[in-house]
């Protein structure tokens, strides 16, 4: 990175700015895809036009509005919660969030740290956040609040598993596990000889993709994965106590994760930040834009099954994992493990 | 309250807790009996739309016992019908079943018509019943969409009330209020249909009719939908008729059974061809086909009445001053939600001794403690959808 930038800094500064970099996606993220999918995408799906006074240009203010609405209300906690679980639950959620940002590489050289393991770690990363929803459903000493929080426990533990082995044949097929082998993988790769695009494993994996897709939906309690939310039951589920500020962490957390996992399916599936002939110096600087564009295809498939979709009920969504992904995940790890000792 | 009882009566939980709390000194099996979870639905609960609270006993998921609470709304209207002359009673009833307004009108028009011995004109009779059936389109279309949203399914909610709009603006167009029309008078209607009326009745019928075909691809014709409501919320035709449920909720327990023909003939009805759908099934998809279905059929009826429109007076003869004769009358009719009913009790002066309302929702939710023994939380919510209430109806 310092190369690139043709500044010498040392590495402590450049960690300090990674960070800073890292830490401002996760709200960024969480803003861009809150307007376009929330506010707009599903207005627009519902035949309305959603917010369109705050900043002039078809409400892009609103959702900075929101937040900033959020910092001003009082905080409320409840008299019977445990106070320092209470306050720390909104926290590990975002923290897993920006933890998977880390291995994300959105350029050559444009990655906080390029980990041998790194599709493994981002996985594991991601599932601490269900330690936070846990804190947050028993801290809150509400009856609501539990129900979610146990039934996001049980739904998050179940979709780990399809997605892990949606991820697998990708690993098998790149013969790596880093992010960045990954998308080199991809780009160096060629269809039957020709090599014009390289080879986004999509078109080899397209049921892993399905399956990522799937269990990210499920990860991230969107619908018709969100019991662990239900408003209509549950009211919001392990949220139902939370006000302010500590409302906006789960907000951030919520659609930073769903960047976080658009991110992860683009690297994955449709070939990172690599475009088509584009190599070296150029890549850094376009390799942003291209994830950018990849992740908001993905997020877009997720956030239209979110807006169509009535939610299944927690025994049904255990049954579609345990009985439908897990084997079709196991069947294509195999079918892409056969293929990859015969050529 | 039977949320204090031995819930050991549950399906599929046959333990016997009492033998389980013996053994507790033991301390071993204090930690195996968890103890049942009692939580309040309502009365401020998205699912129960209103304040109806209902107190469920959990184990886990499952419902052991639930004992709806009603009357957070209670407006007393059966004791201020006793106080209110007969022609302002009309503005009071509205607000029974706040949405299909029109409809709780007609049959108590129908009563004090039937003991003064007047006859709405044939005119008026007509738009009665055009009325009636655009308030149950307008409400049914809403709980097309709704029964979706609480499922889970954002979307086929905000349909469901953009297409009621076109309803509601008909509603309005004719009789000057949205919800609130207050339109009927002893003896007929206050005015006649305004200029254009019908034709723009006509363009909106065949919007209703696409929005159902939405509907059927969208939210019955959906997977996970299908899965949510078969078999849920089982009604078997004679204990639902054994509690008096009603309406469109019976009918879909496969009773053939519709106060529009098989009772004393009212409006327009008797004039009209139309069909009364059923199901077999008795179960949460099959209240929503038998709604999806009278929508259709109250368009084809709302077609038929437009077609046959007779001209003439949309008033009777009557006093100016409406004294009503001594008589008790019982008048029922078939509105969106049941089987809607006043027993009028007159005594000769200008407004009723004593008026009783039967109101659909309330005998549509006694079934709950009954159908909601034994099933999952989601389908608390997805029963109660199914059967659609109105508080008001409810609470009266």
């Amino acid at each position: 990175m310092t190369t690139t930038l043709a500044l010498q800094i040392g590495w402590g500064t450049t960690l300090a700015l990674k960070t800073v970099i890292v830490l401002a996606i996760i709200p960024l993220g969480a803003l861009v895809l809150g307007y376009v999918f929330l506010l707009k995408m599903m207005s627009h799906m519902q035949s309305r036009l959603g917010p369109m006074d705050p900043g002039g240009f078809h409400g892009w203010f609103q959702l900075v509005g929101d937040g900033m609405k959020f910092l001003q209300k009082e905080d409320i906690m409840p008299e019977q919660a445990d106070k320092r679980v209470f306050a720390t639950a909104p926290a590990v959620v975002v923290i897993s969030t920006f933890l998977v940002f880390l291995v994300i590489p959105m350029g050559p050289d444009l990655v906080v740290k390029d980990l041998d393991v790194g599709v493994f770690y981002a996985l594991a990363v991601s599932s601490l956040s269900v330690i936070g929803v846990l804190m947050a459903g028993w801290a809150s000493a509400n009856k609501y609040a539990l129900l979610g929080a146990l039934r996001a426990a049980g739904q998050l533990i179940a979709y780990e598993l399809p997605l892990l082995l949606a991820v697998t044949g990708v690993v098998v097929q790149a013969n790596t596990m880093s992010l960045q082998g990954i998308v080199y993988a991809q780009q160096d790769g060629s269809i039957f000889g020709w090599s014009g695009v390289g080879n986004p494993f999509i078109l080899t994996q397209f049921v892993g993709f399905l399956l990522f897709v799937v269990a990210a939906q499920a990860e991230l309690t969107q619908t018709p994965f969100d019991m662990p939310v239900a408003e209509s039951e549950l009211v919001a589920g392990y949220m139902v106590e939370y006000t302010g500020f500590r409302f906006l962490f789960f907000f951030i957390g919520e659609f930073g994760t769903a960047t976080a996992f658009a991110a992860l399916a683009a690297t994955l599936f449709l070939g990172g930040w690599s475009l088509p002939w584009v190599h070296g110096d150029a890549a850094n600087w376009l390799g942003p834009i291209v994830l950018f564009v990849k992740l908001m295809f993905v997020a877009f498939l997720m956030f239209w099954a979110r807006f169509t979709y009535p939610r299944l009920r927690e025994d049904q969504l255990q049954a579609l994992a345990w009985k439908v992904l897990i084997p079709i995940g196991l069947v294509n790890l195999l079918v892409t493990g056969v293929f990859k000792v015969a050529f | 309250m039977s949320t204090t009882e031995s819930p050991a009566n549950a399906p599929g939980f046959e333990v016997d807790r009492d033998a389980i709390r013996h053994l507790a000194d033991a301390q071993i099996n204090v930690e195996l009996d968890t103890g049942d979870m009692i939580i309040n639905l309502g009365p401020q609960h998205p699912a129960t739309h209103g304040t109806l609270r209902l107190v469920v006993r959990l184990d886990g998921e499952r419902v052991l016992a639930a004992d709806p609470v009603i009357g957070y709304m209670h407006r007393g209207y059966e004791k201020l019908t006793e106080f209110r002359t007969y022609p302002q009673i009309t503005t009071l009833i509205n607000r029974i079943d706040w949405l299909s307004s029109f409809a709780n009108e007609v049959p108590f028009v129908d009563a004090a018509e039937r003991l003064m011995g007047v006859e709405a004109p044939p005119r008026a009779a007509y738009i009665r019943t055009i009325l009636t059936e655009l308030s149950r389109i307008a409400t049914f279309v809403l709980f097309l969409g709704e029964m979706g949203l609480q499922l889970g399914a954002l979307t086929p909610a905000f349909y469901g009330f953009r297409d009621r709009e076109h309803v509601l603006n008909l509603i309005e167009g004719a009789t000057g209020g949205r919800f609130h029309p207050n339109f009927n008078r002893i003896g007929g209607l206050k005015d006649d249909l305004p200029w254009g009326w019908i034709a723009e009745t006509r363009s909106v019928m065949s919007k209703i009719l696409t929005a159902c075909d939405t509907f059927e691809d969208l939210v019955a014709g959906n997977e996970i939908f299908l899965s949510r409501t078969r078999g849920i919320g089982v009604i078997p035709g004679e204990i639902g008729a054994a509690y008096g449920v009603s309406g469109s909720n019976l009918r879909a327990s496969g009773v053939d059974w519709d106060l529009r023909r098989d009772g004393r003939p009212y409006l327009a009805y008797p004039e009209i061809d139309f069909q009364v759908w059923t199901h077999p099934d008795g179960d949460s998809f099959s209240r929503y086909w038998v709604r999806l279905q009278e929508t259709r059929e109250s368009v084809r009826m709302v077609l038929q009445l437009l077609d046959g429109l007779p001209a003439g007076p949309v008033m009777a003869k009557v006093p100016r001053i409406i004294k009503v004769p001594e008589g008790e009358v019982w008048a029922e009719t078939e509105n969106p939600l049941g089987q809607m009913g006043y027993y009028v009790v007159s005594k000769g002066a200008t407004g009723p001794f004593r008026v009783k309302i039967r109101s659909a929702s309330f005998s549509n939710v006694s079934i709950l403690p009954w159908l909601l023994k034994g099933v999952y939380v989601p389908d608390v919510v997805t029963i109660l959808a199914s059967l659609y209430f109105i508080l008001g109806d409810i609470d009266r």
